[in-house]
C-alpha cells in the first residue's frame, strides 16, 4: 500500500469504507463501537476490529478522546486508513498507545491507493 | 522527516521538568512528525477542551500528566465541562460520572488552568490579537480565533491541547504559516437578498453549507455585509466546524486578513456560487420539523451566548409567556456581566446553564417532542447526542414558538 503511517503498526482486517468522514465525537458510541451520527450514510455500522477507511476526519476536537476511549474499551477499529492526514485521529491513537499499550495503526493512503480500496476488502500490510 | 529541536525541547524530553512534561513533549514531537513539520514554534496561550469528560481515558491522561508534575507553561483557559458548577442541580448525570467529571476538572485547575469553563473564550476580555500564535482546541473557538481574530491556531484536539499548554510548543505548520492561511475556495453569494443577509438565521445556515462544501479547506466568502457582527460570524463558524472541519474562513471585507479577495487568494483557488436554493436546502438538512409541530423545549446559546445575545433574549422573553422549558447556555463571565438581567431571564422562565452545554451533558431530561434552537451546531449534534428532532429558527422564532408551544417561524425570509 502506497502512503505513510501516522501511527505505526500492523493493518490487518476487513475494510469498512465510509462514504463520508465521521466525527467520532457525536458520531461513534465508544461503548458499542457503533456509528451513531444521525446524518451519516453508514449509521448503524460497527467499527470494532475492522479497518476504518475514510477520506478525512471531521468535526469536533473532542473526537480524539472518543477514539482513545473506544480503543481502551476494546470497541475501536483494528486500524484506520485515511485519504488525508488528520491530527485529531492520530493523537487519539497515540494517547491510547501511551496509556494502555494498545497500538491502533493510522495510515494515510496515496490518492490511488485510497481509491483502490473497496468496502469489504481484506487489508494486510505493516510498516 | 526529523523535527528540529531546541535545547529546551530536548531538556523537556529528557525529563528535566518531570515525567508529565516529558510525555507532553514526546506527543508534541510525534504530532510534528504526523504534520511533517520540520520545527516547533512557541505559542502564547492555550484553550483546552480535554476537561470535558468523555470517558476514563481523559481522566487517565490528565492524572498521568499531573502525577508527573505537569503544569501549564502558558496562560490557559478551559472549555466547557460536563457539569454546571454554578447550578449543579441542572445536570442529570449519575453520581459516578459526576464524580469523575469533577475529578477531571480539578486536575486541569491543579495544572494551573483558569476555570473559565466556556466554549467561547473569545468572549473573555483578554483575547488573542491579530497574528498571535496560540494553541486552541474546541472547533468553534478555533475557527473564531483564526477567522475573526486573525490569531493563528491549528485544529488542536483533546490531549494535544494540554501537551501544547504544558510545553508551550506546537508543530510549526498549517494555519501557523502564511501559506496555510490562503483560501483554496471562494464562495460567492448569488441572489441572496439584503433582507436575508440581515437575518441572524442566515449565518448558521450558511455556515452549515460552508462546512459541507469546504470540508477541511480554507474558504473565503464573498458578499456578506461589512457590518456583519461577531455573533453572526460565531454562529457561521460554529456550524461550519460541525458539518465540516473548517478551521479558518475569510469573510472578504470583514475579517482582518481579508480586506480583499486578492489578499487571501490561494494559487488556483476555485470559485463556487451560493444561491438561495442552496441555502434553503442547507436549512432543510438541519431542520426536519415542520411549522405547527408541538415542541418539547427550546435551547439557545451554542456556542455560549454573548452578553449582547443574553440581553436580546431578555428583551424578547419579557414580552412573552413561555409554555415550554427554555434553556440558554452561556459562560460564567457573561452571566456575571449582565448583572440583574439574569434575574429577568429567570423570572421569564428561562433556565440559564453555565460551564457546560445542553447538548453535551444531560440537562433537558425526558423531552416530549422536538427541540427548537437557533444554533446550527446544536442542530447538527443534538439528534445524535440526545436523540431529539430539531427545529432551527431565529432567536425571535424560538421565543415565539416557546410561547405558542408549536414551531412558529418567519418563513418569508426564505422567499426569493
Amino acid at each position: 500500500m502506497d502512503g505513510r503511517f501516522l501511527v505505526e503498526g500492523p493493518v490487518n482486517g476487513t475494510a469498512l469504507v465510509l462514504a463520508e468522514p465521521l466525527s467520532f465525537w457525536g458520531g461513534l458510541d465508544p461503548v458499542t463501537g457503533e456509528i451513531v451520527e444521525a446524518n451519516h450514510p453508514q449509521r448503524g455500522e460497527v467499527v470494532t476490529d475492522r479497518i476504518l477507511v475514510m477520506p478525512s476526519g471531521r468535526g469536533s476536537s473532542s473526537s480524539a478522546t472518543v477514539l482513545a476511549e473506544s480503543i481502551r474499551l476494546g470497541t475501536g477499529p483494528a486500524g484506520i486508513v485515511l485519504g488525508e492526514a488528520d491530527e485529531i485521529v492520530a493523537i487519539g491513537a497515540l494517547v491510547a498507545e501511551a496509556l494502555y499499550g494498545v497500538t491502533t495503526a493510522v495510515f494515510v493512503a496515496s490518492r490511488d491507493g485510497y481509491a483502490a480500496i473497496r468496502h469489504g476488502d481484506h487489508l494486510a500490510f505493516a510498516p | 522527516m526529523t523535527v528540529e529541536l531546541e535545547d529546551r525541547d530536548r531538556a523537556l524530553l529528557g525529563g528535566g521538568a518531570g515525567d508529565g512534561a516529558a510525555l507532553a513533549m514526546r506527543l508534541v514531537v510525534r504530532m510534528a512528525e504526523v504534520a511533517r513539520a520540520s520545527q516547533l514554534r512557541d505559542v502564547t496561550r492555550a484553550h483546552i477542551d480535554s476537561c470535558l469528560y468523555h470517558g476514563q481515558v481523559g481522566l487517565d491522561f490528565a492524572e498521568r500528566l499531573l502525577a508527573g508534575g505537569g503544569s501549564v507553561a502558558v496562560p490557559s483557559t478551559l472549555n466547557v465541562s460536563s457539569l454546571d458548577l454554578l447550578h449543579p442541580e441542572l445536570v442529570l448525570l449519575d453520581a459516578e460520572t459526576r464524580g469523575r467529571a469533577k475529578r477531571l476538572m480539578a486536575a486541569y485547575v491543579a495544572m494551573g488552568c483558569r476555570p473559565t469553563w466556556t466554549c467561547a473564550p473569545y468572549q473573555l476580555s483578554d483575547r488573542p490579537s491579530l497574528g498571535e500564535h496560540v494553541a486552541w482546541a474546541e472547533s468553534n473557538a478555533i475557527v473564531f480565533a483564526n477567522s475573526v481574530l486573525g490569531a493563528r491556531t491549528n485544529r488542536y484536539g483533546d490531549f494535544i491541547d494540554l501537551c501544547a499548554a504544558v510545553t508551550g510548543r506546537v508543530p510549526d505548520h498549517g494555519l501557523h504559516t502564511d501559506e496555510g492561511r490562503r483560501a483554496t475556495v471562494r464562495f460567492r453569494l448569488h441572489g441572496v437578498s439584503d433582507r436575508l443577509l440581515d437575518q441572524d438565521l442566515l449565518y448558521p445556515v450558511l455556515g452549515h453549507l460552508l462546512g459541507r462544501r469546504a470540508g477541511t479547506e480554507v474558504a473565503a466568502i464573498d458578499g456578506l455585509p461589512p457590518t456583519t457582527s461577531e455573533d453572526r460570524l460565531k454562529a457561521l463558524g460554529a456550524a461550519a466546524a460541525s458539518s465540516g472541519s473548517v478551521a479558518l474562513f475569510h469573510a472578504i471585507g470583514i475579517t482582518p486578513e481579508a480586506p480583499t479577495w486578492d489578499a487571501v487568494a490561494g494559487l488556483g483557488a476555485r470559485e463556487e456560487a451560493v444561491t438561495l436554493p442552496d441555502l434553503r436546502a442547507a436549512r432543510g438538512e438541519l431542520s426536519h420539523v415542520p411549522d405547527g409541530a408541538e415542541i418539547g423545549a427550546v435551547s439557545v446559546g451554542t456556542p455560549h451566548a454573548s452578553e449582547a445575545e443574553l440581553r436580546r433574549l431578555a428583551e424578547l422573553v419579557a414580552q412573552a409567556r413561555l409554555r415550554v422549558p427554555f434553556y440558554v447556555n452561556t459562560g460564567r463571565a457573561q452571566l456575571a456581566a449582565i448583572g440583574g438581567i439574569a434575574g429577568e431571564l429567570a423570572d421569564a422562565g428561562v433556565t440559564v446553564v453555565t460551564d457546560t452545554c445542553t447538548y453535551i451533558t444531560p440537562v433537558l431530561g425526558e423531552v416530549t417532542g422536538p427541540v427548537m434552537t437557533d444554533s446550527g451546531k446544536w442542530a447538527w449534534y443534538a439528534p445524535s447526542n440526545l436523540g431529539v428532532d430539531v427545529a432551527l429558527g431565529s432567536l425571535e422564532d424560538c421565543v415565539r414558538s416557546a410561547a405558542a408551544g408549536v414551531v412558529t417561524r418567519d418563513e418569508a425570509i426564505w422567499a426569493g
